[in-house]
């Protein structure tokens, strides 16, 4: 059964049609990555799978009782608002703590409940981000670029993180990112967008469709071969970007 | 108690205190002060319109600043600059009500009244339309508090969470209108905006959460209220700018 379908969408703002005809269906437990270069409409996707805009052809349609966890692109929460790492986690419905200190321990930072939003560092407000989208059990996961402004041991522990979730609590994940060699080896299936769906299948299918590297180029071949295997002897340091995450992403490069 | 002036002025400014609290810090976190200003100017323009048409100065108040606010809400949503709309908007408001006063002959009307308030010459009916108001807004406010912030946060997030954004950004503007609406009589409308700011503004560096900011706001806009009208008492000033000379007094001193 599909947790999410996307039929037949388009979606325009004023006269620029930023999605034409985009079909995609999400399955329970599967990790989906859409690339795509800028404009090309990844976002807006996002936010119609959220609800957030209201596409002019087609129809996004959820499961029943589908639980969503979002992590957004950015999220600015202005200086003049006091908050705590766990009540932006409680919002908008509540939980209790045994839930919090469970989904700040499995986005990797354990110990942030009592911190400021405000000093956190940007690798730890990107798992708190992912915290707050994991405290509701979510069946589907949505990143859209959780990895901006990180560096690249940065992302890549963020992504090992994001394995982990799914490996322990099955849910499905849809990504986005321009980090491709990093992204697509962890992914399922991968989505190459460009308006519309130019070509999707397994990593090594779209990274070898003509129409993928019309788009990217070949450059990102070799990292991903070398980063396909590289995730099942890692546990996960609360801290990013340190010790041995840095070497592969030397070697990715 | 009620019959002594002083301590209706008191609890009058009190009640417009504890609406504007919660209010004043939204209005705070989205950045939207200059919206509460322009809501506010618009109300001088219902004052006169309710004049002339022989209705309650709060009903053609609270028409007027929900028919501006609403106008904002809509226009921004289409892609107008903020700024540059309001800056229109309110002064324009203020002048036309301005002008609109200056038709109504026959009643001599004192305009300090309505533009800096008169709070001393609150009535009992004035105390229940206050409290009324106050009551009504921060029960909206409450009602709507974890979706309203979700919604402030991020409008993506509000979205994910089955939260209609601008559905919330109505509750708030509604909300801002029944405020400007009740606090003409206690501050008048040039001063409104200062009321719902300075209190939030001033409980910011004291306050972990927004709950605890909103509850501290509403603490620093009650003492400002009775302590400036006992100062405008003992030194015979006027009693809306009192109480937001002692509001601004006490933001100076939390913050250095």
């Amino acid at each position: 059964m599909n947790l999410v379908s996307v039929e037949n969408v388009s979606i325009q703002y004023g006269a620029n049609t930023v999605l034409s005809h985009v079909t995609l269906n999400i399955s329970a437990g599967e990790i989906v990555t859409i690339v795509g270069p800028n404009g090309s409409g990844k976002t807006s996707l996002l936010r119609a799978i959220i609800g957030a805009v209201q596409p002019q052809k087609g129809r996004v349609t959820r499961g029943k009782d589908v639980r969503l966890g979002y992590v957004p692109q950015k999220l600015h929460i202005d200086p003049t608002l006091p908050m705590t790492v766990t009540r932006f986690l409680t919002l908008p419905r509540g939980a209790s703590p045994s839930s919090i200190n469970a989904a700040l321990e499995q986005a990797g930072v354990p110990n942030l409940a009592d911190a400021q939003m405000s000093r956190l560092s940007g690798g730890q407000f990107q798992r708190v981000l992912l915290a707050r989208a994991l405290i509701g059990k979510p069946q589907l996961l949505l990143l859209d670029e959780a990895t901006q402004g990180l560096d690249q041991p940065g992302s890549a522990a963020f992504y090992r993180q994001i394995e982990a979730v799914r490996r322990d609590t099955g849910c499905a994940i849809l990504m986005i990112s321009h980090e491709l060699h990093v992204v697509m080896s962890a992914s399922d299936r991968v989505v190459c967008l460009n308006g519309h769906v130019c070509c999707e299948g397994t990593p090594e299918v779209v990274a070898s469709a003509p129409e993928y590297r019309a788009l990217f180029g070949s450059g990102t071949m070799g990292a991903l071969a070398l980063y396909r295997h590289d995730h099942d002897h890692h546990h996960h340091p609360h801290d990013h970007g340190h010790s041995h995450d840095t070497n592969h992403t030397e070697a990715a490069e | 108690m009620f019959d002594d002036f002083m301590m209706r002025a008191s609890i009058a400014g009190i009640g417009v205190a504890l609406a504007a609290a919660p209010l004043g810090c939204f209005v705070v976190w989205r950045r939207m002060a200059y919206f509460g200003d322009a809501t506010a100017h618009a109300a001088i323009l219902g004052v006169a319109l309710s004049l002339a048409l022989s209705i309650s100065v709060f009903a053609g108040a609270l028409v007027v600043a929900l028919i501006m606010a609403l106008t904002v809400n809509i226009l921004t949503g289409r892609g107008y600059a903020m700024d540059t709309l309001l800056g229109v908007l309110a002064h324009s408001a203020l002048a036309f009500g301005l002008v609109a006063v200056s038709f109504l002959s026959g009643i001599r009307i004192d305009l300090m009244a309505y533009l800096f308030g008169d709070i001393l010459a609150v009535s009992q009916t004035d105390l229940m339309v206050i409290w009324g108001g106050a009551a009504l807004v921060v029960a909206l406010i409450c009602w709507r508090w974890s979706a309203l912030l979700t919604s402030t946060l991020n409008e993506d997030l509000a979205y994910a969470c089955g939260i209609d954004p601008k559905r919330e950004q109505l509750v708030l503007t509604l909300a801002l209108a029944v405020t400007v609406a009740v606090a003409i009589k206690v501050v008048g409308v040039l001063l409104i905006a200062a009321l719902l700011i300075i209190p939030a503004a001033a409980a910011r560096p004291l306050s972990r959460t927004p709950e605890g900011m909103a509850l501290v706001a509403a603490g620093i806009g009650s003492i400002s209220a009775v302590t400036g009208l006992r100062a405008a008492y003992i030194l015979d000033t006027p009693a809306g700018p009192s109480i937001v000379c002692v509001a601004a007094m006490m933001l100076f001193l939390i913050h250095f």
